[in-house]
């Protein structure tokens, strides 16, 4: 395998999105680095995780994405350089600790990198684009096509960070973080320094009013100085035949369907690239639409950029005819073919694509293991309770796939932690009988509140903590009660200290044990847990 | 090394179950093509999907490639590592497709498996080239498991010019890609795939 490691500059070496990210970091001599594990964000954490001691720097996974951001913007008033990765759900997690750390500003240059899953490849609960929070919390947003500007733009984004004072935001989706090419990549220093310094600065780091507000017009000076450097950056670039009456603008993986498209078809129309997203450089988005005909945004998701064009064509080129999400899906991940007949009709190209693909294939859905412990805990419950009189709560972890055929075991799901939340709603709300499943690294990472809230406001679902000691479904992942961890913090005390009084742990192998325990704290008045103990069967093995 | 362009693009697509070892095949095609100088450009899933749910992963090389993803219609060989995800990967094909297909069946629960012949006689529909190859059974009986069916029917199809790389650029490829433990057994592979 390749060394990513490895100091020998101007080589090029086969990279995922992922890696190039780390060995952007690493060449922009990264010293602080937190994260917690989702796809497709996960093989940072994962990378980092297994060369940090060799790379001399500290590395954490935190307990979940707003603890791993705090942690970041710790590091980084104290002057360390600090990346922070996570899935996009992680950012709504954390959301409430950026907005202001956007309005305090970095003393270490901070990149935060999150990733979105277009057509939910590894993700339930929502297809979420994260794209619009640049316009939330003003944060500058960078947006990689492939592996080589993961790594040139992880850079660029510590470089705009040290400069202006900033984090920045990288967000990748998964064809572009699950995406490899041969990178090039440069020369770094081994962790050059891993000890910082906070020095006091009431007036910098402490967001209370009326000092904030004035922090917010900083900010927007700020923006505006970053939109400066937007518009003269090599990243947002015009490329092809500037003579052209039709015109193609387009950002990260789309792209890559234009280029590839445009190839195929043998058109030469120009297109700008951007690289950044916000802020925005209208100026040059002006300069490229004022002698078009037609236009072609091709954005994946929901219309950002559409918006955004349609906006500045009112005054400079109000005649301008603009095609987007008129040809284009909202919903679902962009793919060649579908950017190819959107360009064919805007350029009145014919399109041959030679299918025969009206072909039925079965439907697979995932599986657990074999020898999955979470098996013995389906067949336990179908022999305590008659599934059809129960509510099943679901939560974020392999364990959604009780919702799958052949289990059928999940009646809701919503985001990390909330089947306890929704659990105490639905007992406060009916005298249905319920029973909800939360993962040991999901519990720890936002199931704690919502239990103490069953026990303060009294209602008494059954939860079953399911604690196969690890994170397992994004590959492994440590967390504070997982099996090599020298000193676990025990679930069983957490869960005692949150004033739960029917508490049990046992081995699903204990299949009557299990099957009882259920029955009992089924007819309890007051919430109930069982914490499920059985070592994940992928790390047994 | 860096010297031998001809090929423009060639795409491949890789389908089969979580489990099947998909990623691997896909590093050790993306270095071998790598070694003789292409452009290449790969996609793949990480996550839940791998828990024995289908996965597809792309492989394009060339002289200049952009899109990671294989188009609709464009695969110039789908390998299937199991007989049913063939038809997931018909998406791809065209009249001049090749497919080359493990001859395995991963069971779907609470479905009746398609026989063989159904498989195949919807691929026919599509293309002539279709070839099924009981690689799992091989590679069980010579190398005592049929996990390496994946590399052994990498390797049979660049020795049967299926992919137009050249067996050494696969065997450095390999030797690049798997780990030391497992090394020997994936040589022994590449030998029997030679035949």
């Amino acid at each position: 395998m390749e060394n990513i490691l490895q100091n020998n500059s101007n080589k090029k070496i086969i990279l995922l999105g992922n890696e190039a990210i780390v060995r952007g970091a690493l060449e922009s001599g990264v010293n602080f680095i937190s994260t917690y594990p989702g796809t497709p964000a996960s093989e940072i954490g994962n990378t980092f995780y297994k060369i940090a001691k060799d790379a001399n720097v500290y590395f954490e996974f935190s307990t979940n994405e707003k603890v791993a951001l705090e942690a970041g913007i710790g590091a980084s008033f104290s002057g360390l350089k600090t990346l922070v990765a996570m899935k996009n759900f992680g950012l709504n997690v954390c959301l409430d600790a950026l907005i202001p750390f956007v309005y305090t500003g970095t003393k270490g240059p901070t990149v935060i990198i999150v990733a979105d899953d277009p057509s939910c490849h590894s993700s339930a609960q929502s297809e979420e684009n994260t794209r619009p929070v640049g316009n939330l919390v003003h944060i500058p947003i960078l947006e990689p096509s492939d592996p080589q500007e993961c790594l040139d733009f992880t850079k660029l984004a510590f470089q705009i960070s040290e400069k202006f004072k900033i984090p920045v935001m990288i967000r990748t989706t998964t064809r572009v973080a699950h995406q490899r090419m041969p990178v090039k990549i440069g020369e770094y220093e081994l962790g050059i320094k891993n000890k910082g310094k906070f020095i006091k600065d009431v007036k910098r780091w402490v967001t209370l009013p009326p000092r904030v507000l004035e922090m917010k017009k900083e900010l927007f000076e700020k923006i505006e100085k970053i939109r400066e450097f937007s518009e003269k950056t090599k990243i947002n670039k015009i490329e092809g035949d500037k003579k052209s009456k039709i015109g193609i603008i387009t950002s990260a993986i789309p792209y890559l369907y234009v280029k590839e498209i445009l190839k195929e078809l043998n058109l030469n129309l120009p297109i700008l690239k951007l690289g950044v997203f916000y802020p925005s450089p209208n100026k040059k988005v002006k300069n490229f639409i004022r002698k078009l005909k037609k236009v072609l945004i091709v954005e994946e998701l929901e219309a950002s950029l559409e918006q955004w064009v349609r906006g500045l064509a009112k005054d400079t080129n109000p005649k301008l005819q603009i095609f987007g999400k008129n040809l284009l899906p909202v919903v679902g991940e962009l793919r060649p073919e579908i950017v190819a007949s959107s360009i064919a009709k805007v350029a009145n190209k014919k399109l041959e694509i030679e299918t025969k693909s009206k072909i039925f294939a079965p439907k697979r859905f995932p599986q657990f293991c074999l020898g999955c412990p979470y098996w013995l805990v389906f067949n336990a419950i179908k022999k305590a309770v008659n599934p059809k009189e129960v509510v099943f709560g679901g939560d974020i972890g392999c364990y959604m796939l009780f919702g799958n055929p052949a289990v059928n075991m999940q009646d809701y799901l919503s985001c990390m932690g909330s089947s306890i939340g929704i659990a105490h709603g639905i007992k406060k709300a009916t005298s249905q009988k319920l029973i909800t499943f939360i993962g040991d690294s999901t519990f720890f990472h936002a199931g704690i509140p919502a239990l103490i809230n069953t026990v303060f406001n009294k209602s008494n679902p059954l939860i079953i903590i399911l604690n196969n000691e690890t994170t397992a479904m994004t590959g492994h992942q440590p967390h504070p009660a997982a099996v090599g961890v020298a000193e676990p913090i025990e679930i069983e005390k957490i869960v005692e200290a949150c004033g739960v009084k029917n508490l049990k742990t046992i081995d699903p192998v204990n299949q009557e044990e299990f099957s009882q325990a259920v029955k009992d704290f089924l007819a309890k008045d007051e919430v109930s847990v069982i914490i499920a103990k059985r070592i994940c069967i992928q790390i047994k093995k | 090394m860096h010297s031998n362009k001809k090929i423009v693009q060639f795409n491949i697509m890789i389908v089969g179950t979580g489990g099947q070892g998909q990623i691997t095949l896909l590093q050790i095609l993306n270095q071998a093509a790598f070694i003789e100088g292409y452009d290449v450009k790969s996609s793949e899933l990480h996550g839940l999907a791998q828990r024995g749910g289908s996965v597809e992963v792309h492989i394009r090389f060339g002289k200049e490639i952009f899109s990671p993803m294989v188009s609709q219609g464009k695969a110039d060989l789908i390998l299937a590592l199991e007989m049913q995800e063939t038809l997931k990967g018909s998406y791809y094909a065209n009249s001049k497709t090749n497919f080359l297909i493990n001859k395995y069946i991963v069971p779907i629960p609470a479905a009746k498996p398609l026989s063989e012949k159904e498989i195949l006689d919807n691929l026919k529909k599509i293309t002539k080239n279709i070839a099924v190859v009981p690689a799992a059974e091989i590679c069980k009986e010579k190398l005592g498991t049929e996990v390496l069916a994946g590399v052994y029917l990498i390797c049979l199809a660049v020795f049967k010019k299926l992919i137009p790389l050249k067996p050494e650029s696969l065997l450095a490829a390999i030797k690049k890609i798997i780990p030391e433990k497992f090394l020997e057994l994936n040589l022994k592979a590449f030998d029997l795939s030679r035949g």
